[in-house]
């Protein structure tokens, strides 16, 4: 026999990170929230909506969802292959630069160094060190599964797989620039091409660094935490490969009625409806591993959270098929619809996911009990309120200003030909997503304190968790 | 299948083999953008041209830079649908031949203020000055940020060449002596432009000062299909 002691302390510096990330992320979201009914609270150049909304969905999708993903890959990885990381000098290259990357686009962002490609804004150096960070990140990963002692990978591991490899195809092909200064570059295609391939990336992006990350987190933690195996083998096989296989065909539903050729739209509204069932096979496999444990949700914040983030996981992806459909897409495109869309998907899914495992992880990573489980279950209840609250009032102002838009009168003229009026319509709206968000936003502050807390309270230092293996 | 997905099936002998497993996902995922992408870059009939469109000046490019670092796009959209509501509002549907020169494509997914792929010709010059120093004092209750630091800024035009050459190399049909002549070309239409301005009663001396390459831009958008007519 021999002992494996696995690398904790990587996944302990990622668990920081995403609740330090997460604060940031959501405080410059609060601050573009106040802009849009406040103009004042555009506090010049540097800090003016234009250049801080890029700012905020890098910093939450690539730096919280970012490091919280990586965290929940280097634990569930190591403990599911029984075996340390490959090299614990790669795991640090990937934290150090992942960490100097999200630096880099805090600085460059609000200076206007920007491609002006959505979720891709980041200029071309810092591009190229993601790819390269990306890389180190992918070789540590694959050399593990290499040396692995388990010989069948679990179904985790298969989503950690896709993520890997689709984010960087994705990145690259998304990020073909010609440079024509140290922080300026043009895209390769241009018009109707350069709009396909954005939102090839665009789409999967959410598809494969939002989606199959936090499937396969679900794959592990939710059983570890119900303490029941996962409801259906035979269904995480089925919806992982249409999921691995749908999902990049409905990129295109993001252009319907643009210039782009309505064949790819078609295509991608088509695709995106068949994306349904298998979006909803996994939020079955999820849920279905509660029963019989249901019960337990009265006693454990982690279950509460991740039922909570699995039904929106279910909310979201029955709402992108419906957005996909052109005549619902004729309302909803360029509304708060969309926002109000990406936010039950951001805020209720991968927020909720997030929060659940790290509150399942502090007490393990430390060797200790969570500091306050009644300020976790106040995290719960004030972050539900509040992401519903922010969904609700743009589903409203969405709805609200598509149909003001496109109303026409008896003569035959527009009714709101001043666009201005369906502004002003909506900005009551804002105000109350801005409540929303700062409900939200106070929630992570409490995750924040927890964690801190939970920390200095442990009583011995922590230590990495060891296995024994025939040797 | 049911031989394939049981317990202890086929699909559980490849779970042992990640090496397969992932050049089986790997080809999953590159299917569909390929069938998707292919058709645009080689089929020319998904594009049809459109013999007025013309790349930008100089000065719209420099501009239209200025457009991409303040973030326009996320809250401009540049993409007029095919719908009556958005013809009577923002004029003709926008055509696939009048994005090819648009590195990147602005066509942005939100509307928190009016698109603007047709935007240009609808107000004079000194409007838009005014409109980029004070949103309010051309539109009462617009919730857009004051952009005032564009009219005290000096445009910078000595990186033009090097831009106008890499989008020569990618494709964009300008000329040696376009990228020779770039930055005395975007002075001449600067100071025309700030003669304009100034004439109309707005500030002077902003030949050399961000807005005008803005201005320029602004100007310039949609208005290739209708050059001919002109």
């Amino acid at each position: 026999m021999m002992i494996v002691r696995f690398d904790d302390q990587i996944v302990r510096y990622f668990v920081i990170a995403t609740a330090i990330w997460g604060f940031v992320g959501m405080l410059v979201g609060a601050l573009i929230a106040l802009q849009l009914p406040f103009w004042q609270a555009n506090l010049g150049e540097y800090l003016s909506f234009g250049r801080l909304r890029p700012l905020h969905t890098n910093a939450v999708i690539f730096a919280f969802a970012g490091n919280a993903i990586f965290g929940a890959i280097y634990y569930s990885t190591q403990r599911l292959t029984k075996a340390r990381m490959f090299s614990d000098l790669m795991s640090r290259f990937h934290f150090w630069g992942w960490q100097f990357i999200i630096v880099s686009a805090a600085i460059t962002l609000p200076l206007g160094l920007t491609t002006g490609k959505e979720y891709a804004e980041l200029e071309w150096p810092i591009d190229v060190l993601i790819a390269v960070v990306w890389v180190v990140f992918a070789v540590n990963f694959f050399l593990t599964l290499k040396i692995r002692r388990e010989k069948h990978m679990y179904v985790a591991l298969w989503f950690y797989i896709a993520t890997i490899v689709t984010v960087a195809v994705l990145h690259i092909g998304n990020s073909l620039a010609l440079p024509v200064g140290l922080f300026k570059s043009y895209p390769l295609f241009a018009g109707v091409q350069d709009a396909f391939v954005q939102w090839w990336y665009g789409h999967n992006a959410v598809a494969f660094f939002l989606t199959t990350p936090f499937l396969g987190l679900m794959y592990y933690f939710l059983p570890k935490a119900a303490e029941r195996p996962v409801f259906s083998y035979r269904l995480s096989i089925v919806h992982f490969w249409s999921i691995v296989f749908l999902y990049i065909w409905a990129g295109p539903h993001h252009l319907a009625y643009t210039a782009v050729p309505e064949w790819a739209v078609t295509l991608g509204m088509v695709f995106s409806i068949m994306l349904w069932m298998p979006s909803w096979g996994g939020m079955i496999n999820g849920l279905f591993t509660l029963r019989g444990a249901w019960h337990k949700l009265r006693d454990s914040v982690v279950l509460k959270m991740y039922v909570i983030g699995i039904t929106f996981y279910g909310m979201s992806t029955f709402e992108g098929p419906l957005l996909s459909v052109k005549t619902v897409n004729a309302l909803s495109h360029y509304t708060d619809w969309t926002v109000g869309h990406a936010h039950a998907g951001a805020l209720g899914w991968n927020g909720f996911m997030i929060f659940g495992m790290i509150y399942w992880l502090l007490p393990r990573l430390w060797n200790t009990k969570l500091w306050s489980e009644r300020m976790a279950n106040a995290h719960f209840w004030v972050g539900t309120i509040g992401m519903l609250l922010y969904v609700m009032a743009l589903y409203s102002a969405g709805v609200t200003q598509g149909l003001m838009w496109r109303a026409f009168d008896d003569a035959g003229h527009l009714v709101y030909p001043d666009f201005m009026e369906t502004v002003i319509q909506i900005v009551p709206m804002y105000w109350v997503r801005l409540v929303g968000g700062l409900l939200y936003l106070t929630g992570m502050i409490m995750l924040g304190i927890n964690m801190i807390m939970t920390i200095r309270t442990a009583k011995e230092k922590p230590s990495d968790a060891a296995i024994s293996v025939a040797a | 299948m049911s031989k394939f997905i049981q317990t202890n099936g086929r699909h559980r002998t490849i779970e042992g083999w990640p090496l397969v497993f992932t050049v089986l996902t790997v080809i999953c995922v590159l299917v569909g953008g390929t069938v998707e992408f292919l058709p645009l870059v080689l089929m020319e009939g998904n594009i049809p041209v459109i013999s007025s469109v013309t790349p930008y000046t100089p000065l719209e490019l420099a501009g239209r830079d200025l457009y991409i670092r303040e973030g326009c796009v996320n809250c401009h959209s540049q993409m007029i649908r095919p719908f009556r509501d958005e013809l009577e509002r923002y004029g003709d549907y926008s055509k696939p031949g009048e994005s090819v020169y648009d590195r990147p494509f602005l066509w942005g997914s939100k509307r928190t203020g009016p698109d603007l792929a047709r935007v240009g010709g609808k107000y004079p010059d000194l409007w838009h000055v005014r409109h980029m120093e004070d949103p309010r004092s051309t539109s009462p209750n617009s919730i857009m940020p004051p952009y005032d630091w564009l009219l005290s800024k000096t445009l910078k035009l000595n990186d033009l060449p090097a831009k106008m050459r890499g989008l020569k190399s990618l494709g964009t049909p300008y000329s040696t002596a376009d990228i020779d002549g770039s930055v005395e070309d975007a002075n001449a239409q600067a100071e025309n432009l700030a003669r304009n301005i100034a004439a109309n009663g707005g500030p002077e001396d902003l030949a050399d000062k961000e807005i005008v390459a803005v201005v320029a831009y602004l100007q310039r958008l949609g208005t290739d299909l209708t050059k001919l007519t002109n």
